[in-house]
């Protein structure tokens, strides 16, 4: 559904990505691990072009976003309709939930879908009430976000993207931002997502998660990746002495479950 | 204009009789002046730094000379190129109100632009971005997303230039044009009693006391998220909300 092929960014001088490649051919779920600064949000944000990369490939369904020399001798999107007609495939939650503050909860969930989709709004809204109590906040669908607390408000983030019936899903470190009690209740619903059998990526800090729900585990270092596979192995057998460093390190994080 | 009463019996009746140049010049100059301010907002905001000096250069302009002097440029000044006078302009421009209008209206857009620049710089860039994600076209981010909640963050800075705009109007007096002001002041001098301006700024203190009791209630619409949760709880509070 993904495919991602050598992948670079650079930002001035400092290049995050060096050549980063991924597919979800072989996994649903894949889990993107690495220190701060490794490149790993950036590539995610790259995807749905959030950052324009400086040179490298992504495919989603096999469609290959065109991009032409831009003029400052990196890469820009040939045709921007392209790039919303496949970001609308591709949702993305967002580590700090990015919710529009102005619309209720269940406005900000039919939002996209009618006015990008086209979706008529009643056919939307029975949608987004389902979604809504899949993620448990039904009962929240005419509140402001300033009312909720982050943990639902990332649930309600999580209703959004998914009410665009996206073929991928792009997690940016959903639980950074939450406090350690509240983690617990996003990482619920993420698990039923990967348990439904979607395609998600997920950028995270959360180890233990990772392990249990994802299908691939790749640990980034410096813009590279230097370890890729199984959960199992990843965690359990790493190849990269890197790799098993900042597994040292992060031992025992990863809060609630 | 239209004239309210035919044949005034007091002073009250005949400042009245101003009052439809004093709304017509602030209403039809802030109407006019709050499209062109969005435009020029927007070109501020655009990557093409041509255009951005202009807007800059445009801004710079209007804000940092008199209005009064622009509007005595406008009036007594384009009539004396040959190139105006031949234009399909001329006959809006010989007449004091459409000066007065245009003058007005180029200053509102410039303090105008200002603020709703402001307003779109305040909009939190992650909101962007999701609108972004989510397959939204750069006219949509900007209708669904990004305008609506300048809006709102513009409203207190723009409350003030409404307000400004209604007491500018008074400025036209000076070109001919018989708005409350002129009035006043020929009453004054055939009387010799400045009852007449009193009476004159008593209207201006009920027309502002309508703009800000509108824009007020426009605020309180426009922002029903800050207003209290519909559990009765006050909000927002972070703390509070997160142990909820």
């Amino acid at each position: 559904m993904l495919e991602v092929t050598d992948l670079h960014k650079r930002f001035g001088s400092l290049e995050v990505l060096k050549g980063v490649s991924l597919s979800t051919a072989n996994s649903n779920v894949i889990s993107m691990i690495g220190a701060s600064g490794s490149g790993k949000s950036t590539f995610l944000r790259c995807i749905n072009l959030l950052e324009i990369p400086n040179a490298g490939e992504v495919r989603v369904d096999g469609e290959l976003i065109r991009m032409v020399p831009g003029r400052d001798g990196g890469l820009k999107p040939a045709d921007v309709k392209q790039v919303d007609r496949i970001r609308s495939r591709l949702a993305m939650v967002f580590q700090s939930f990015n919710l529009w503050t102005h619309m209720t909860v269940l406005e900000n969930v039919i939002e996209a879908p009618v006015h990008v989709l086209g979706v008529p709004k009643r056919e939307a809204t029975d949608q987004a009430m389902a979604l809504l109590d899949k993620v448990g906040i039904a009962d929240k669908r005419d509140q402001y976000p300033a009312h909720l607390s982050g943990g639902q408000q990332q649930r309600c983030a999580i209703a959004r993207a998914l009410a665009m019936e996206p073929r991928v899903m792009l997690f940016d470190e959903p639980t950074s931002a939450l406090d350690p009690e509240l983690v617990g209740e996003v990482l619920r619903v993420m698990r039923q997502l990967a348990e439904e059998g979607r395609t998600m990526i997920i950028v995270t800090h959360e180890m233990r998660f990772a392990r249990e729900v994802s299908d691939e585990v790749v640990f980034l270092h410096q813009g590279r990746i230097e370890e890729q596979g199984p959960p199992a192995q990843v965690f359990g057998n790493p190849d990269s002495e890197r790799c098993r460093q900042f597994l040292a390190t992060t031992e025992g994080m990863g809060v609630g479950q | 204009m239209i004239k309210l009463f035919d044949q005034p019996d007091n002073t009250w009746e005949l400042i009245a009789n101003g009052l439809p140049w004093t709304l017509t010049l602030a209403g039809s100059s802030l109407a006019l002046g709050f499209f062109l301010a969005i435009g020029l907002a927007l070109v501020r905001l655009s990557p093409y730094r041509p255009l951005q000096a202009l807007a800059y250069a445009y801004v710079y302009l209007f804000r940092s000379t008199p209005l009064l002097v622009q509007i005595f440029l406008i009036y007594y000044g384009l009539g004396q190129f040959e190139a105006v006078q031949q234009s399909f302009l001329w006959p809006l421009l010989r007449e004091a109100h459409w000066c007065a209008i245009l003058a007005l209206t180029l200053n509102t857009t410039a303090y105008t632009a200002e603020i709703i620049r402001g307003g779109l710089l305040a909009v939190p860039w992650g909101q962007v971005e999701a609108a972004k994600a989510c397959g939204m076209s750069t006219w949509l981010r900007f209708r669904r997303v990004i305008f609506p909640q300048a809006i709102r963050q513009a409203l207190p800075g723009y409350g003030n230039e409404i307000v400004l705009m209604i007491k500018s109007t008074s400025l036209a007096s000076t070109i001919t044009i018989l708005d409350m002001t002129l009035i006043a002041r020929k009453e004054t001098s055939a009387t010799f009693s400045i009852e007449p301006l009193f009476i004159a700024a008593a209207f201006y203190l009920v027309i502002n006391f309508v703009a800000t009791r509108g824009v007020m209630w426009l605020e309180y619409r426009l922002s029903p998220d800050l207003r209290e949760a519909k559990t009765g709880r006050t909000l927002p509070d972070q703390d509070v909300a997160n142990a909820h």
